[in-house]
């Protein structure tokens, strides 16, 4: 075969693949309605709140899975090249599998930095920051604090004001839409979270273990406390030699309350309630995580049921 | 005997150290000297107590707005002032990590945040811009036998930095340098810029081509030890094809249900022993399509094709070198399950690539000629609980040069990992393989370990 008959060909295969990407259809312009992304269900509940028909809302994460641990499945660009916004939990939280869904979605709106990444957790209070030295024999440590800042009902208004705020700036024609979903949303919660605390005020100071650090928030807004963890470190499994030093420490301060992810082994768990005499409680971290979870305020309706039920029959 | 031995030496000791002491205490008188070591503690102590209130005062100042107080419900002073989500774009250079607050921005928040975010003083600060910095070690070690492709008893392998940043709003940078026992290897680095028209993704710098599935994988990242026998003989070995040039993705309208991409990539030509470009214009190419799909949401399938054809080392010794091209064809499918509930626990997968090579050449009896050789793997594991995974391959190839002569290969795997950054796996390894230089087949038998681990940066969960 000659160099020039190589190029032909060469410029041929090239044209060819021209040709089939200009039959791709051109980038959907600005629809009527906001094309929202989350990483998680929280948010995504957050955002509809104030959206409400102005928006198209979806999240990645699904409420009853390890928000750590999503994978980075191509169909989840398909959205994510059509949204006008990509909310996030922020706090290297989604760091294993967010950032290469976000370069390959080829969506200029929603690339770190840009209008329409939103990073909620700018908005929220965050805790457990670390100070001094991190490192990780602490385990899967969050230099930037705990990202699980969102099962704190203070926190979910501030995030949602944030987000009111953003569609505003998005959408300046619907900003009075909006301004009063959130003033309505912001009576609702503050009338909940009255009730949810008043729910709780009785278990005021009962110390909890919880597999996972995913409660700091929750224990802080509800007054309770957490005094150890399921997990020896953030991220590795539990060993046998602390499982015997949790259950230890649970005898000596008569805490008798597990609580658990959805997505977590039962096994260790169950057996520390089997040797203390405690109660082992799944709650659900995320919206989404039981089917009738199907909004923000369900998410702490069932958390706080269950809680109940569990801190009354482990006295 | 022993015993007298033993405590006379222990009484040498113990005088040594004592006449020690006493030299070392003599200059001052032993009580003074206690008095002023102490008077010392008490000093700083005090100093410390100072610092501590001051530090404790301002602690308090701090906390005092966002401590609820008893039956009221949510402070007005938590609202987020309008203000602040316009201030959202303002953390548009946030290279450390990409779903990290930017903390210059965070500091002006209002009030609403009672806490005060520690990032360590200006310095550090500084550092904020540096790019995300990681190391994976790779150490790998051979036991038992193998005359055909001997590797060594115990090598760190490759020791792999990767840097990573933002580069502008319009593009980020990753590079890959990899250390190795024969020195250091540019492994990638290349630019993607992610906010061009029509939805397109390029790439430019040295990057593995887009040509099937493994050789788009880095080493520390393989759900094996070694590389299929097929990349070894047909695909380029260890680096497979690994090129400077340029590279464009871009979405393929697909039925509803599907996702679907395509890839075309230029390359210089040179791929280890695949490719050789001798003139400028010997360029070689890439094209890839991939089709996805969800087939619920615990199962995907992925399946591609692959084509590439660039120059080959044949004609070194002719006239028109340029003449001698080897043509590769590919077919990768790989299907996963990982249910959502239990995804750190237990998932599956299975991938298969198959490989056409046709090489120009000139036989043994100096007529030119196309070889056309076949090779393929497939590999299945199972993930038995979060630090455990086993897992198995079937290995079969052709030689690039001659396609009847065939190696095949077994390989069984296990992997435990201590954490989500270390790594430790064992392989065994059966090889019926054919001696280039012989031209004899030899079985080989050995057994593999491994150790990885990641220090630095997160990186990206594989997928």
């Amino acid at each position: 075969m000659t160099a020039a008959k190589l190029h032909t060909r060469f410029f041929a295969f090239l044209s060819a693949l021209a040709l089939l990407f200009s039959f791709c259809p051109p980038p959907a312009y600005a629809a009527s309605k906001l094309n929202v992304m989350t990483a998680t269900t929280d948010l995504a509940a957050l955002a509809q709140e104030i959206g409400g028909d102005k928006v198209d809302v979806e999240s990645i994460a699904r409420g009853y899975q390890d928000p750590h641990f999503v994978e980075a499945k191509p169909s989840f660009l398909l959205k994510l090249r059509r949204a006008d916004l990509l909310i996030v939990v922020g706090l290297e939280l989604e760091i294993g599998w967010l950032p290469p869904l976000i370069t390959q979605s080829t969506n200029p709106k929603i690339q770190v930095g840009a209008p329409g990444y939103f990073d909620a957790s700018r908005f929220a209070k965050i805790l457990e920051i670390p100070t001094g030295a991190v490192t990780r024999a602490e385990g899967d440590v969050h230099p930037q604090g705990n990202p699980h800042y969102w099962l704190d009902p203070e926190n979910g208004l501030r995030i949602a004001k944030g987000i009111a705020d953003k569609f505003s700036e998005m959408r300046p024609g619907d900003a009075p839409y909006f301004a009063e979903r959130y003033a309505n949303f912001e009576l609702r919660l503050k009338q909940a979270d009255q009730q949810w605390l008043a729910q709780m005020k009785p278990y005021a100071g009962r110390k909890i273990v919880t597999y996972h650090r995913s409660w700091p928030n929750f224990a802080e807004h509800f007054g309770l406390n957490v005094v150890g963890y399921v997990e020896p470190r953030p991220g590795i499994p539990p060993s046998p030699q602390h499982t015997v030093e949790l259950m230890g420490q649970m005898k000596r301060d008569g805490v008798k309350v597990i609580v658990v992810e959805p997505y977590f082994d039962l096994k260790t768990p169950n057996a520390i309630a089997r040797d203390t005499g405690g109660q082992v409680v799944v709650l659900m971290p995320s919206v989404g995580g039981e089917k009738e979870i199907t909004d923000y305020f369900k998410l702490f309706d069932y958390d706080i049921a269950k809680l109940k039920q569990a801190l009354d029959t482990a006295k | 005997m022993k015993r007298i031995v033993l405590s006379s030496i222990l009484a040498l000791l113990y005088s040594l150290s004592v006449r020690g002491q006493e030299t070392a205490t003599s200059p001052v008188p032993p009580g003074e000297a206690r008095i002023q070591s102490l008077e010392e503690q008490v000093r700083t102590l005090a100093e410390q107590v100072a610092l501590l209130r001051a530090e404790l005062q301002t602690m308090r100042q701090t906390q005092a707005p966002a401590a609820p107080a008893p039956n009221q419900v949510l402070l007005a002073a938590a609202h987020v002032e309008p203000g602040m989500a316009a201030a959202a774009p303002a953390n548009a250079v946030t290279p450390t990590a990409p779903s990290a607050p930017a903390p210059e921005s965070a500091a002006p928040a209002p009030a609403q945040v009672a806490q005060t975010q520690t990032f360590g003083g200006a310095t550090s600060n500084a550092k904020l811009l540096n790019p995300d910095i990681s190391l994976i070690g790779d150490f790998i070690g051979t036991a038992g036998h193998n005359s055909v492709s001997p590797s060594p008893s115990l090598e760190m392998h490759e020791t792999e930095v990767g840097l990573q940043a933002i580069i502008d709003p319009y593009a980020r940078a990753d590079a890959f340098l990899s250390f190795g026992e024969s020195g250091v290897n540019v492994e990638e680095a290349y630019v993607t810029f992610t906010s061009l028209p029509a939805g397109l993704l390029l790439k430019v710098g040295k990057m593995r081509a887009e040509f099937g599935k493994v050789n788009t994988i880095h080493n520390h990242a393989l759900q094996y030890i070694d590389r299929p026998l097929v990349t070894n003989n047909l695909v380029g070995g260890e680096d497979g094809i690994d090129d400077a040039g340029l590279s464009l993705t871009r979405f393929i309208p697909a039925p509803k249900g599907w996702f679907a991409e395509g890839t075309a990539q230029v390359f210089r030509g040179d791929s280890d022993d695949l490719f050789t470009a001798t003139r400028r214009q010997d360029l070689s190419v890439v094209g890839h399509l991939r089709a996805y799909r969800d087939l619920n949401e615990s199962t995907n399938l992925d399946l591609g094709v692959s084509y590439a054809r660039g120059h080959n080392n044949a004609g070194e010794f002719v006239a028109d070198s340029s003449a001698f091209l080897t043509n590769l064809y590919a077919a990768d499918a790989t299907l996963r399950w990982k249910p959502l509930r239990r995804a750190i626990y237990n998932s599956f997968l299975f991938r298969t690539e198959f490989f056409w090579s046709a090489r120009d050449q000139l036989s043994p009896s100096d007529v030119f000629e196309t070889q056309h050789a076949f090779g393929m793997y497939a590999h299945a594991e199972y993930r038995l609980n979060r630090r455990w995974t086993f897992g198995g391959r079937f290995d079969r190839s052709g030689h690039a040069n001659n396609g009847n002569l065939t190696d095949t290969g077994f390989s069984g795997i296990l992997t435990y990992w201590p954490s989500e950054f270390s790594q430790i796996r064992g392989q065994y390894r059966y090889g019926h393989l054919l001696d280039p230089a012989t031209l004899r087949y030899d079985n080989a038998n050995e057994f593999l370990f491994q150790f990885l681990f990641v220090m630095g940066a997160h990186g990206a969960h594989p997928f």
